[in-house]
């Protein structure tokens, strides 16, 4: 009875999330993708020869490149179908007020406005293909931290951008890092000064709506010797009748003594292949952390990495997702210890229910002469019912005799008797299910900010929300 | 108040339970005695709920209407409350903001207490059945000892403040200053609310001590076999069950 109204969990999500609203795209390069169309890309942003040469070398690598051999079934995706570049707004506008109604009104719908008030911070927000809302907050300007969408940093800033884009993930390093690299429009672009720490985390909405629109947004972080910056993501999407692309390619860059903390809420409509490479490398005693929340998308494969080169650098890759019916989510991490004395971390965390599929997929390398490093690896995963899968593939290498990889991996069903007990006190079947599921993910949750612990809850329990059976 | 009209239960296909008859009245303490598998447990869970209990026949009348095929969550809100012999540990899931939803899921739609105030209301509790903060702060029956356990079990009882309080051999395996908070938790309640009627089900004599009865009953094979008074208590500690058979 009470596993009859879990399987129900998610049913809704059309309703609840599936708005879409009516934009008229301004500017539509058409279906498909081909030279012309980069060329076209390029010259709409008036790009020097640089990048054009970067796009269309890189897209005759995408080109040649075969689909991974393993992970989630890509079969059913129509690359010929997709929109490689849609713009939903003339330019990037600095002023709320300057934002147009109707896009506001999604936001609202997402519940920005409110976020922003909260966090009295500055907001980017990327619309379709390109970053239409940017704002920055004044302090950080005086502290000389540049936040910008990725097409403005690329004009203003040229030498530091050439200096880092596409250094830690080259076009050359998978089939889906040539296509962002050939198409990419929109994305953040962050630079923190030496020793220049936020105590507010910098943040960006960004959703796709337009039938058919791929999003290929570009992330560049470059935090600098001694400084530290929390930066959130947090994305979600309508419901779209035919399958939509969303590929992206982050490359954060920790210098001595910095540290990063790259957050993200990821939740696309159900019909979204959500691809994505990100990487960080890590200098000498600089810390790198990925705490990483998959609720949406069709079929996401994501496994942010570390590169641990410096000595006594640290890594954290915290992730959770949350498989319903018709998903495949296969996430992970990766690290590759180098540097001495080098440590990380990774804890997974993922829920399948309702003939949802969650795989953990991680990858830890430490090499020889990373001497006294340590990894610890932690995957746990829950089912609430027969129809749904979990799977865990780790790779654990060892090369190095003083260092020491420890893993530990569970699974387990959701408790009857958990739910029980907590409904014989008079809490519903959806509430009790909510707070099982939430006290399975805590250990997680308990690292994002409070507004993202709600925002993240808030999601969970509507994914919950239905009648008792 | 429940009244239990010919109720037969079956578990799995396995009858457990034959034609029970059983009235409580409000402010009323019954205390169920039996031997082991004798059903005591079956007829607590079934007045409660579960839905392993499968009515094969009869009633269970509460406030005058039939409450068959109510559901566990519909039965708490009614005001009904088991205590378990085994709480269950719910990790990851903390006390306090367990227990005010609960809470909050037994007063009027739209109603709701804050988190201080109801924080307040638990500390206040807390110090009458001496239960350490700490304890509170954790997670929902985790990393606690049996006894631990059944307090925590007692705390939540004396917060709902329900009108038909169940317990399941709460005073079984536990040092006599345990029981000491367990029949001290029951006596408040009974006190704090004089309405509230109390199912006991124990193998403990000692019970007789701290609170006096209005009825026991004695359960073998199934079915209540005989119902009396206190000293009912005294004989079965003399004779045991057989006894009375």
């Amino acid at each position: 009875m009470v596993l009859n109204s879990i399987n129900k969990l998610g049913n809704d999500y059309k309703k609840k999330y599936g708005f879409r609203d009516k934009v008229i795209n301004t500017l539509d390069f058409g279906k498909g993708l081909n030279e012309s169309i980069i060329r076209k890309i390029s010259a709409h942003k008036k790009e020097n020869l640089w990048m054009l040469q970067k796009r269309l070398d890189a897209y005759s690598i995408y080109l040649k490149k075969p689909l991974p051999s393993w992970g989630a079934d890509l079969s059913e995706l129509d690359y010929n179908s997709i929109h490689y570049f849609v713009k939903a707004s003339k330019g990037v506008v600095q002023n709320w007020n300057d934002v147009p109604e109707k896009i506001k009104d999604t936001f609202q719908k997402l519940g920005i406005p409110q976020a922003e008030r909260k966090f009295l911070a500055g907001v980017a927000t990327q619309y379709e293909s390109e970053v239409i809302y940017h704002k920055l907050k004044k302090q950080w300007d005086k502290v000389g931290i540049i936040f910008e969408d990725t097409d403005t940093a690329y004009k203003k800033y040229p030498e530091i951008f050439k200096k880092y884009f596409g250094k830690l993930v080259p076009s050359s390093d998978n089939k889906f890092s040539a296509l962002n690299t050939a198409v990419w429009s929109g994305g953040t672009f962050i630079y923190v000064p030496k020793g220049v720490k936020t105590t507010i985390p910098l943040q960006t909405y960004f959703r796709i709506n337009s039938k058919n629109i791929g999003q290929f947004e570009r992330t560049l972080i470059i935090a600098d010797e001694n400084s530290f910056i929390h930066y959130i993501e947090g994305c979600t999407a309508p419901m779209y009748t035919t399958d939509s692309l969303h590929s992206a390619v982050v490359e954060v860059f920790v210098e001595k003594g910095a540290r990063v903390r790259y957050t993200t809420i990821q939740n696309w409509s159900t019909n979204v292949y959500n691809l994505v490479t990100k990487r960080a490398v890590v200098k000498e005693n600089g810390i790198m952390e990925w705490v990483d929340c998959n609720l949406g998308s069709k079929v996401t494969m994501k496994y942010p990495s570390i590169y641990l080169v410096g000595n006594n650098s640290h890594g954290e890759i915290l992730s959770v997702a949350l498989g319903s019916k018709g998903q495949n989510l296969d996430t992970g991490a990766k690290v590759i210890h180098s540097g001495k004395n080098t440590s990380s971390i990774i804890s997974s965390k993922s829920i399948c229910k309702n003939g949802g599929k969650t795989i953990y997929r991680g990858f830890v390398n430490i090499l020889l002469g990373a001497i006294n490093s340590r990894a610890k690896i932690n995957c746990d995963a829950l089912i609430l019912d027969n129809n749904s899968e979990t799977d865990t593939y780790p790779t654990n290498i060892l090369n190095e005799g003083t260092a020491i990889i420890s893993h530990e991996a569970s699974v387990s069903k959701v408790d009857q008797q958990q739910l029980e007990y907590l409904m014989c006190r008079g809490l519903s079947s959806e509430d009790a299910s909510t707070l099982v599921v939430s006290g399975f993910i805590e250990p997680i949750v308990k690292e994002l900010p409070m507004e993202y612990a709600m925002e993240l809850n808030l999601l969970i329990k509507m994914n919950m929300e239905d009648s008792v059976a | 108040m429940p009244t239990i009209r010919n109720l037969s239960v079956s578990i799995e296909d396995i009858n457990i339970l034959r034609d029970i008859n059983l009235s409580i009245h409000s402010g009323e303490i019954h205390i169920l005695m039996g031997s082991n598998g004798s059903g005591k447990s079956t007829l607590a869970r079934t007045i409660m709920g579960f839905p392993e209990c499968i009515i094969k026949e009869g009633d269970i009348i509460f406030d005058g209407s039939n409450i068959n095929n109510l559901s566990l969550t519909e039965r708490s809100k009614l005001g009904i409350f088991l205590a378990y012999q085994y709480p269950v540990e719910v990790p990851g899931v903390n006390f306090v903001s367990f227990l005010r939803i609960a809470y909050n899921s037994h007063l009027p739609k739209g109603k709701g207490i804050n988190t201080i105030r109801f924080t307040k209301l638990i500390e206040e509790k807390a110090k009458l059945l001496d239960i350490k903060l700490s304890l509170i702060k954790k997670d929902l029956n985790d990393n606690m000892s049996g006894g631990e356990k059944k307090k925590m079990e007692m705390l939540q009882m004396l917060i709902l403040n329900p009108r038909l309080v169940i317990l399941d051999e709460i005073d079984s395996g536990l040092d006599i200053d345990a029981n000491r908070v367990i029949y001290k938790a029951i006596n408040t309640l009974s006190h704090q609310n004089k309405k509230t009627a109390f199912l006991i089900i124990t193998h403990n004599d000692k019970i007789l001590n701290f609170l006096t009865p209005n009825f026991v009953h004695i359960m073998t094979a199934g079915t209540i076999i005989k119902t009396g008074k206190a000293e009912l208590i005294k004989e079965i500690s003399k004779h045991g069950f057989k006894f009375h058979k």
